[in-house]
């Protein structure tokens, strides 16, 4: 039973990219980040760290749902799941056994433009482990036992995703604002597409995702640079040069409100998803932007949406309302949880503290607050191999350059009261807000 | 001061298996100060931060007749302010340190944490210290917070049907023991809770005697002597202990069904627990025997489980089985599945009741003990990478009446537990008439 913020925000994609800041350190870093080149011409950052037996690789490639063909909604993350389910001349079963018994873990994640893996192992198993790892990036199997298995397990998905009101608010908003484009579909498709897809559908979206070209690697944890270059060449040598030819799709169009759209539930609480464009990670202002965004709105207590809606009214559990940055658009988007009957109120406090912000903007204070704790609690996501891992990802698929770790929290720093409230102006508009509200809300409008 | 000074055992077991590569000392210093407070050290040197972490020996299973919610109501509270700090000051200030924080209850304890650079542990420890004796509240605070609690109840319970069947699960599980009701407490009760509630609450369980000091990070065990022994120990304990009594579970003669339908759920589900010991009730290598028990049957796709009902007869795509003792008077073993579309939950638990029931008869293999007995002891290498987790463990024992010894010693008893053992666990455990069996149903049956 954890109190607090940590808002369920079932949006996939304001997971993944707000992450990253909330996730980023200090400049002291307490580690070294090498770029290591393998013979075969494979890039990696690595950061070598030995008093754990233990090592966590990251790794993605670029093309995720938002490529996913049209009719096959749901490909990619199909895909996922048939990752462990045999490779080369492995089948299903055997693949799994040497797994267990070798103890690596595994996973996979189709986000809306990236395709991760995540790979850990112990020290001891390193080299049959990526043996393994090997043949299941370059050569999975789709025989049809697992696909037929696997695929009852997203139908179910499918339905579970359907009916859980979280999930539903947050599609009914991004088809609202994005109406039409590829991230506006459902990510882990409908019970149509998943029906349809086959072992062709599958290697096609194999052979799409998986490609030199696209390939970002961070390795953490007990390995030297000497021995992981040949790793990089065993690991992913053997997959094509480039991925194969396909049209660039075209930056997506936000709809601007103001649209109030209520999907009726019998449920005792609403869940309330709001916002408007937003802006991309490549913008010249996005650090201002995000500290203007962090005082206003991030999950912790102390942000001015929570200090009106929770903390003096008791309205909700949490409030949260920041930047989500994408590869083709930026969404600024927000959520909250309230009973039916004070669901227009809070809805209201929303508003005109977004309003109240955007004629004010925070007192030096709040500011000084926020560039406090954001440079201060950055070093504290890089605390475990996994984490710093996870952030270099994230940092290379941005492109925000290798020494970003160390310049960060002076970027941080540097932002002036007059920018905060520049950007403020500049991307808050509490009478165009997009609102979908899920439950049987009273009061809103 | 040292009770404990050794390498946590189960690295000794992946050395042993590497050769002698870069040892990872994790010393465990454990102390206790002279008003009772106990003190856990975890060095953690790769980073330049520090876990704090003050645990109580208090929780939901602790609360009055008719009060339940009033732990975790007064968990929120602890957040608002003492006459030092006042207004919520506690948070802003770990914030504008540059750290995170946040806070836990259970049945049996309540957990407040910070996670801060190392430099900041002294700040952490004051603040900590001077809200376990001084909190002020007020019914400006309370009532708003309690509203607040409320909201966190219907959106973790009352929109989930999952949510509430589980509730039901543990009301029904439980004849006379508190841990039927939840933590989080009934709507009813927690929108009754006042000020002096929380107050009474706080009275008799917050002292430094009732409560656990764990420091995991970038320290060694003399610097969180000197700062402990300073923060908080000029504490003074202002009554005695009480004896932690809660009714007694009497022996369960029957077995229970919870069955729910719900127009919200999107598929059936389906679900067994059986009521066990807690782990300081049992000898460490019986409560490992149960937990590798779960491991076998449904721990990872090498067992019972998954071979038979996902692959062999594809009636569920989800199954597993979790053993969980960690609680001060009893503990529970599970059992789930996620019936395929189409399948129905009679023809699941006609198939799980058969797999037990040959587990429980015929017992399990060797190989199946040396699998999973190596899948447990892989999973404690990964969990040496989380500061966090590790801290949690100790605290986790330590608040459940297990001791550190038992944390230490987990790879060693792992290692002796035999293929008898899982079978007599398995013949225990399986007992029908101390288990409880929920359903969950869309509310149009559609098979």
């Amino acid at each position: 039973m954890e109190l607090m913020n940590r808002l369920p925000m079932s949006f996939r994609a304001l997971v993944l990219f707000a992450g990253l800041f909330f996730a980023s350190a200090t400049g002291a870093s307490a580690f070294t980040i090498q770029e290591v080149t393998s013979p075969g011409g494979i890039k990696a950052w690595l950061v070598e760290e030995h008093a754990i037996p233990l090592l966590a690789m990251n790794y993605s490639f670029r093309g995720g749902t938002e490529r996913d063909p049209a009719g096959k909604e749901g490909v990619s993350e199909f895909l996922t799941g048939m990752m462990d389910e045999g490779a080369g001349e492995m089948l299903s079963a055997e693949f799994q056994k040497k797994r267990d018994e070798l103890a690596f873990r595994m996973s996979f994640d189709a986000g809306p433009d990236f395709f991760e893996g995540g790979f850990q192992t112990l020290t001891r198993n390193r080299d049959a482990a990526t043996d393994l790892l090997k043949t299941v990036v370059t050569a999975p199997r789709f025989d049809v036992e697992p696909l037929e298995r696997v695929r009852q397990q997203y139908l179910l998905n499918v339905k579970e995703t359907e009916q859980d009101p979280q999930s539903m608010a947050w599609q009914v908003w991004m088809e609202d604002i994005l109406p039409g484009d590829p991230y506006s579909r459902r990510d882990g498709g409908t019970e149509a597409t998943i029906a349809a897809i086959t072992a062709d559908d599958l290697h096609a979206a194999h052979r799409r995702i998986f490609n030199r070209d696209t390939l970002q690697v961070s390795v953490v944890g007990d390995i030297t640079a000497k021995e992981l270059g040949p790793l990089l060449d065993k690991l992913f040598g053997g997959l094509p040069e480039t991925a194969a030819e396909q049209p660039e799709l075209p930056q997506a169009k936000p709809v601007m409100g103001p649209m109030v759209k209520v999907i009726d539930r019998d449920i005792p609480q609403s869940v309330i998803v709001f916002g408007t464009e937003g802006i991309k990670r490549d913008d010249p202002d996005f650090i201002p932007a995000f500290v203007m965004s962090e005082i206003l709105g991030s999950g912790g207590l102390t942000s001015l949406l929570s200090e009106e809606i929770r903390e003096k009214r008791g309205l909700t559990y949490g409030v949260s309302y920041g930047l989500s940055p994408m590869g083709r658009v930026g969404l600024y988007a927000g959520s909250l949880q309230t009973k039916n009957e004070s669901a227009g109120e809070a809805l209201d406090v929303a508003r005109e503290v977004i309003r109240r912000y955007v004629e004010e903007g925070p007192s030096q204070q709040d500011l000084d607050d926020a560039k406090t704790f954001l440079t201060g609690s950055y070093a504290l996501r890089f605390s475990s191999n996994a984490a710093i891992a996870n952030q270099l990802l994230g940092i290379q698929q941005q492109n925000l350059g290798i020494d970003y770790v160390e310049k960060r929290n002076s970027l941080v720093g540097a932002v002036t009261l007059d920018q905060v409230k520049d950007q403020a102006k500049r991307l808050l508009h509490p009478d165009r807000l997009i609102v979908t509200v899920v439950g049987k809300p009273q009061g809103v409008k | 001061m040292i009770l404990f000074k050794r390498l946590v055992p189960v690295v000794f077991a992946v050395l042993a298996a590497t050769g002698p590569a870069s040892a990872l000392d994790i010393d465990v210093t454990t102390f206790k100060l002279e008003n009772g407070m106990e003190v856990v050290v975890i060095p953690d040197h790769r980073a330049p931060v520090v876990t704090h972490m003050v645990w109580y020996r208090a929780g939901a299973a602790d609360e009055a007749q008719g009060k339940a919610g009033v732990a975790h109501l007064l968990e929120h509270l602890m957040f608002k302010g003492t006459s030092k700090y006042p207004n919520g000051a506690f948070s802003r200030i770990v914030r504008a340190n540059g750290g995170n924080d946040n806070a836990f209850t259970t049945q049996d304890y309540t957990a407040y944490h910070q996670k801060v650079m190392k430099d900041r542990l002294p700040l952490v420890m004051e603040l900590e210290a001077d809200r376990m004796q001084n909190l002020e509240l007020t019914d400006e605070t309370v009532l708003p917070e309690r509203a607040v609690v409320l909201e966190e109840r219907r959106q973790r319970t009352d929109n989930e049907p999952a949510g509430l069947l589980h509730e039901q699960l543990d009301a029904a599980m439980y004849n006379a023991h508190p841990y039927g009701k939840p933590v989080i407490g009934w709507m009813s009760q927690v929108s009754k809770l006042t000020r002096q509630d929380a107050m009474d609450f706080y009275a008799q369980h917050y002292e430094p005697a009732n409560a656990i000091l764990i420091v995991a990070g970038d320290v060694t065990p003399e610097e969180v002597k000197t700062l402990a022994e300073r923060y908080y120990g000029p504490l003074k304990n202002k009554r005695p202990l009480l004896e932690r009594v809660r009714a007694e579970e009497p022996t369960p003669n029957a077995e229970r069904r919870v069955t729910m339908q719900d127009a919200r759920a999107s598929a059936p589900s389906w679900q067994r627990q059986y009521l066990t010991p807690a782990a300081r009730h049992l000898p460490q290598r019986e409560e490992l025997a149960m937990s590798l028990l779960a491991e076998i049957i449904g721990g990872s796709n090498q067992s019972r489980f998954y071979q038979t009902l996902n692959l062999d007869k594809k009636l569920a795509a989800y199954s597993g089985a979790w053993f969980d003792a960690d609680q001060l008077d009893h503990g529970s073993f599970g059992v789930y599945a996620a019936p395929n579309p189409g399948v129905t939950v009679e023809q699941v638990e006609t198939e799980i009741d058969a797999i037990l029931a040959d587990v429980a008869a015929r017992g399990v293999t060797q190989e199946e003990l040396d699998r999973s007995r190596s899948n447990m002891n892989a999973s404690a290498v990964y969990l040496l990478d989380s500061q966090d987790k590790l801290a949690r463990i100790f605290g986790v024992a330590l608040a459940t009446g297990q001791t550190t010894q038992d944390v230490l010693n987990w790879d060693e008893d792992l290692a002796t537990v035999t293929v008898e053992d899982i079978n007599k666990a398995a013949r225990t455990v399986l007992d029908r008439k101390a288990s409880v069996t929920g359903v969950l149903l869309p509310e149009e049956k559609s098979q």
